[in-house]
């Protein structure tokens, strides 16, 4: 059995609080672990709210930010330790999409500048004509044309159009995995469809594995194959996604699904809910639940020690919630 | 459910609004004479996506379109009164005391160095004068109350806030004069899942309390499905639907408005996305006829889509749309 492609073991990251500072520390992801095999290609979700750690993680596994203990391995080899080459070719091979389609072009530029740019730092192209065929290879496969948008400048397409070249441009160097920060939360509703479609086609005809990281859960409930949701920097559920968002176990999680709005009026929200005042919810603890200030189910036991995952009997399926302790 | 359908429970009524930008190559036509209205005591949602002229409507109806806007025709009657025939002075008195608006990303907007306090008296104190002090306390507090904010948000500054209880303390300004309108243009697109939730309960009650009539504006299908008695749908500029929510979800008539349902993720069956095509066409330059045809996959279009302009006419009680009938 090949080693897994990535393999985040116990990762802690925590801001500030250090001797010479001032505020107080923020544990931003706490004891995190997640692998991702070489194969099948797959769609993991990392999934929560605000406050969750998930663009903690992106920024982890992108190499922005290290870890504050823990690792993080690609095909063996950790990420923090690499050389100049080794690093050169972890860019290449774990790419990255982010929220805002518009933040990332220079308004001065035709977008075509973002493929220039790419295919001069990795080298991707000898000549100009090999070049325009590497971009235009790129664009086919999220169905657009150079012809039609490349001598365009940024604010001439839509927010969707200007998300997909972000993806024709990840898809370029041929990554092993792309990291998706909220790909289609800026982008218009009717037209999310079309993002979320094209990942799907590179995960099944390209083997292009994905780390789809969002608060949207019914988007991700259409997509992903495995689901790992966070609360407050820690694992609360996780597992297949079907399972998972059909049968969530973990009070958070079912808290969450219950509040999604369903588009049918017959259907509304049954009950109010209420949040205790929020600057009381993130603190500085480390030990217990980070849920117990809104658990309708909590116990004493849940404030002095942080619940492990357990498994669900038989099946894909773990809840870090002492409920299902067996 | 909403109030009955008769001229003397109109709080707004807007007539062939005609909203234009002006650009170096042509005026983008932003509003294409829009015809909608609002009953007392209901909730209406005006949806669509970006470039629909939703927003635009918005800012027309409160005369804040600023160049290069320009609002070219169009009544608006906000009870009874046309806002387009006041003077600056009462056009000041009419917002904030009979329309207020609660704009895209306010919370945001919130001044850092003012407190809580301070930005709601400010409010109040500008459109009814100097307040006594104990007075103004009293009501503030009692908005913060009314918005589900503890006290103490009282002497807080912005950014000790969740943008939940930002967003509340926009509505409580929102509301501080009574109006008979408010209008929320995105009042939750920023904020999570069950935070998303709170902010909509609260606006719930508040209307429930005070019997103010509301305009939400946004793109959130599932939200508007919870919150809305009935719903207008915009497309380029266009009026193209509108029925009480129940019917617009049933029975949607406009192609646009099942495109709109059908993007919808759904969280509780797993199904291939329906994937769409965005604008298709430049809003200074649109097509003839009906502006939807290059995107309609409607088996009942004909020929006449493509030369005639559709006029929104009732169908069924209380439901319009403007498309040519077979």
């Amino acid at each position: 059995m090949s080693q897994p492609l990535m393999e985040i073991r116990d990762v802690t990251k925590i801001f500030g609080g250090g001797f010479l500072q001032s505020g107080d520390k923020i544990v931003a992801l706490q004891d995190f672990s997640l692998t991702i095999h070489e194969e099948p290609a797959m769609i993991t979700t990392i999934a929560g709210e605000s406050g969750s750690g998930k663009t903690t993680l992106a920024n982890l596994i992108l190499g922005f930010i290290g870890p504050t203990s823990g690792q993080i391995l690609y095909k063996g080899q950790d990420v923090g330790a690499m050389n100049g080459e080794q690093r050169l070719e972890y860019r290449r091979e774990v790419q990255a999409v982010f929220q805002d389609p518009y933040e990332v072009y220079n308004p001065f530029y035709r977008v075509k500048h973002v493929f220039d740019l790419v295919i001069r730092r990795f080298n991707l192209a000898r000549s100009r004509r090999e070049a325009r065929d590497v971009i235009e290879e790129a664009l086919n496969v999220v169905g657009m044309r150079g012809e039609e948008v490349l001598e365009k400048y940024p604010h001439q397409l839509s927010g969707g159009q200007r998300q997909r070249m972000m993806v024709a441009r990840a898809f370029m160097l041929k990554p092993r995995l792309i990291v998706a920060d909220e790909p289609v939360s800026m982008v218009d509703a009717s037209l999310r469809a079309m993002i979320l479609d094209i990942m799907l086609r590179m995960r099944d005809e390209f083997n292009i594995s994905f780390l789809y990281i969002t608060h949207d859960l019914s988007t991700a409930y259409q997509i992903g194959d495995w689901i790992y949701i966070l609360y407050q920097g820690s694992m609360a559920e996780i597992g297949d996604t079907v399972t998972v968002i059909e049968n969530p176990k973990h009070p958070y999680v079912q808290q969450l699904i219950s509040s999604i709005p369903v588009p049918d009026p017959t259907e509304r929200w049954d009950t109010d809910i209420t949040l205790p005042p929020e600057e009381e919810l993130r603190g500085q603890v480390e030990s217990g639940c980070r849920f117990y200030p809104r658990c309708s189910s909590r116990m004493d036991r849940c404030i002095t020690k942080r619940p492990p995952l357990y498994r669900m009997d038989g099946q894909d399926h773990e809840v870090a919630c002492y409920l299902y302790e067996r | 459910m909403g109030a009955q359908a008769n001229e003397q429970n109109l709080v707004l009524q807007v007539k062939d609004l005609r909203v234009h930008y002006a650009t170096p190559t042509g005026d983008v036509i932003a509003c294409n004479g829009v015809d909608f209205q609002v009953y007392r005591g209901e909730t209406l949602g005006l949806v669509g996506e970006s470039g629909c002229g939703k927003t635009t409507a918005a800012m027309a109806i409160l005369r804040l379109v600023q160049p290069p806007g320009r609002i070219l025709h169009g009544q608006v009657l906000v009870d009874g009164v046309d806002m387009m025939s006041l003077n600056e002075g009462e056009l000041r008195q009419a917002r904030w005391r009979q329309v207020a608006l609660i704009p895209q990303g306010a919370m945001n907007s919130l001044n850092p160095v003012m407190r809580i306090k301070d930005q709601i008296a400010d409010g109040i104190q500008t459109h009814e004068g100097q307040q006594p002090r104990e007075e103004l306390k009293e009501r503030i507090l009692e908005l913060l109350n009314m918005v589900g904010l503890p006290g103490r948000v009282y002497n807080m500054y912005p950014h000790e806030l969740s943008g939940g209880m930002k967003q509340r303390v926009c509505i409580a300004m929102a509301i501080a004069l009574h109006p008979s309108l408010v209008i929320a243009d995105e009042p939750t697109s920023a904020l999570d899942v069950v935070v998303q939730r709170v902010v909509a309960q609260t606006m719930l009650e508040v209307k429930d309390r005070l019997g103010v009539s509301m305009i939400l504006i946004g793109h959130d299908m599932g939200l508007q499905a919870q919150l809305v008695d009935r719903i207008a749908v915009m497309y380029a500029g266009n009026m193209m639907e509108i029925a009480p929510v129940q019917d617009i979800f049933e029975q949607p008539l406009h192609p646009y408005t099942q495109l709109l349902i059908d993007a919808i993720p759904s969280i509780k069956e797993r199904k291939p996305l329906k994937v769409t095509e965005g604008l298709t066409h430049d809003l200074r330059n649109p097509p003839p006829g009906c502006v939807f045809h290059p995107r309609c996959a409607s088996p009942r279009a004909t020929a006449r889509c493509h030369e005639e302009v559709p006029v929104l006419h009732e169908v069924a009680p209380r439901h319009y749309v403007a498309c040519h009938p077979e």
